[in-house]
């Protein structure tokens, strides 16, 4: 250096070095900001609930009013039918309506879909429930886990069409550009080859429109409804946890209230299991350095 | 078996704009042919019309008469099995990120219907083989990702996946611009070596490149092929003061 030209820049000031470092800790301090509310919840949900989970909560049905014990068995199987009944409506017509959006959809009827699909993500959910109650309750004559997957999966629809869209528009043209010059078929490439470079990002808009779903209350009161007993009947009043939640934690008995709790923890562990366990076997696939 | 080309007054849009001014030419087959020219020229532009990749771009459009042995590129054939019979190599290297080694060059095969797959894995083979890449990644086919080579590596990848689908002519849109002197070099033999079996055509604003590997040369200028001729003519005694002053150095 020393037998060079005076250097142009002057050398990196102490106030620089100290600006540096605030960026950084600034950055540290506001991601712990955002995990410190998650982590609060998620440990005081433990403390609460664990105390009230064993055998019987998982494997019994609730008691009637002044007696003690059962469980949410039931309300945890019936979480288990609405949420697979409304990733099948969801998950579908969502990416079905996102490879729209991305591949053909630069013209008015895709401004108009994605135009719809936003205002549906912004719509409260009860409103939902209504619709799913009209739609299928009130032509059924009875409440069912179906016309509550119906209303979940109608919630799912627009967060993961719109989710597929922006993971599709980031894989580059090339891509696309490559199939074709082999004469590969669009719908081939689309679903063989753009998809399939995009399956990270789709799975992940799958999981958050899952994991969002699987909370709600409003919109299973007047559809799933909810079911002191077993019912496997798709067709038939089902519980749900957020239901039996809602129902246990407004009631006025102590026994009661820690079963909320424990609900509520089971219900972010099915969440997080289903999540990981989708995770774990969708990379187990990938290649070495892909 | 590679066959000829024949381009008789073919025009080319990009929305209002003429970008290819009624070209004519004969590509002879199992022979390279460059395209050469200053950027904007039209050059890619051309080779992207041979196969109809052109109209692949929104509002883009081409018109005219182009015949591949026998098929009428423009007439009624459909722009995917046009496809098929035309590979097609572009400026930077683009392998399926998700896909294997293997599962690149057999993507065409494979997204096509081809089922056989002992017929596969020989076509594989002898697709890596003819793009030099086989001693390279054979013990990695199913294991790595085609985006884990070397850039290289991947536009050797590119050829073989190109090649695995069997066609007669092979368009190749500046495939070493992208790449370093050693890669190019490898390229340029392999082009060499192509030519036995495929009609080669080749874009490329290296002039030194386009001696090197071709035959025939044309010269294209603002949308217009301004000449057209051996080789060795063109940077030699060329008859348009025009293609002189661009091999020269003038201008472009």
């Amino acid at each position: 250096m020393h037998s060079m030209a005076p250097p142009v820049l002057k050398p990196i000031s102490l106030w620089r070095r100290f600006a540096n470092q605030g960026a950084t800790a600034f950055a540290i301090l506001t991601a712990i900001l955002v995990l410190a509310p998650l982590m609060a919840i998620f440990i005081y949900l433990v403390i609460k609930g664990v105390g009230a989970i064993n055998w019987d909560f998982l494997t019994k049905t609730p008691k009637p009013v002044g007696e003690s014990g059962g469980g949410m068995a039931n309300a945890i199987v019936g979480s288990g039918v609405i949420l697979l009944i409304s990733s099948l409506i969801g998950i579908p017509l969502g990416i079905g309506s996102g490879i729209y959006l991305a591949e053909y959809g630069r013209n008015r009827l895709g401004d108009m879909v994605r135009f719809t699909a936003d205002v549906l993500n912004g719509v409260p959910s009860i409103v939902i429930g209504i619709a799913a109650y009209s739609l299928v309750v009130v032509p059924q004559k009875h409440f069912s886990a179906l016309s509550g997957g119906v209303a979940l999966g109608i919630m799912m629809i627009p967060t993961v069409a719109r989710a597929t869209e922006e993971m599709l528009l980031m894989v580059p043209n090339s891509i696309r550009e490559a199939a074709f010059g082999l004469g590969i078929p669009k719908w081939r490439t689309t679903l063989s080859i753009t998809l399939r470079t995009a399956s990270a990002g789709v799975i992940t808009g799958c999981m958050l429109a899952f994991a969002r779903v699987a909370g709600e209350t409003a919109p299973l009161l007047f559809t799933a409804f909810g079911n002191q007993f077993w019912n496997l009947n798709p067709n038939q009043p089902t519980a749900a946890l957020p239901l039996q939640i809602f129902v246990y934690a407004i009631s006025p008995f102590d026994e009661w209230h820690k079963q909320a709790w424990a609900g509520a923890l089971i219900l972010i562990i099915m969440i997080v299991g289903a999540v990981a366990a989708v995770r774990i076997t969708t990379s187990r696939g990938r290649l070495k350095g892909a | 078996m590679g066959v000829g080309i024949e381009v008789k007054d073919l025009n080319a849009w990009y929305g209002k704009n003429l970008s290819l001014k009624s070209i004519n030419m004969t590509v002879p087959a199992n022979h390279v042919t460059a395209v050469i020219g200053p950027s904007g020229c039209g050059k890619s532009t051309f080779v992207r019309c041979l196969n109809r990749m052109h109209e692949t771009i929104p509002d883009a459009r081409a018109e005219g008469t182009v015949k591949v042995g026998e098929m009428e590129v423009y007439g009624d054939a459909d722009p995917v099995d046009v496809r098929r019979r035309i590979g097609m190599v572009f400026q930077k290297p683009n392998p399926f990120p998700t896909m294997s080694i293997y599962g690149n060059v057999a993507a065409g095969l494979k997204l096509n219907g081809f089922r056989n797959r002992k017929q596969m894995d020989e076509l594989v083979e002898r697709s890596l083989k003819l793009a030099a890449l086989w001693d390279e990644v054979k013990d990695n086919l199913h294991k790595k990702s085609g985006a884990s080579l070397s850039g290289g590596q991947q536009q050797r990848l590119c050829i073989a996946r190109a090649l695995a689908v069997e066609p007669e002519v092979l368009l190749m849109d500046e495939p070493a611009s992208a790449l370093d002197p050693i890669s190019t070099s490898k390229i340029e033999e392999l082009i060499f070596q192509l030519k036995q079996h495929y009609t080669v055509v080749i874009v490329t604003h290296n002039m030194q490149q386009a001696a090197r590997v071709a035959e025939l040369t044309g010269f294209f200028l603002m949308g217009s092929l301004i000449e057209y001729d051996k080789t060795e003519k063109i940077f030699t005694n060329p008859a348009d003061k025009r293609t002189e002053d661009y091999v020269t150095g003038r201008f472009g």
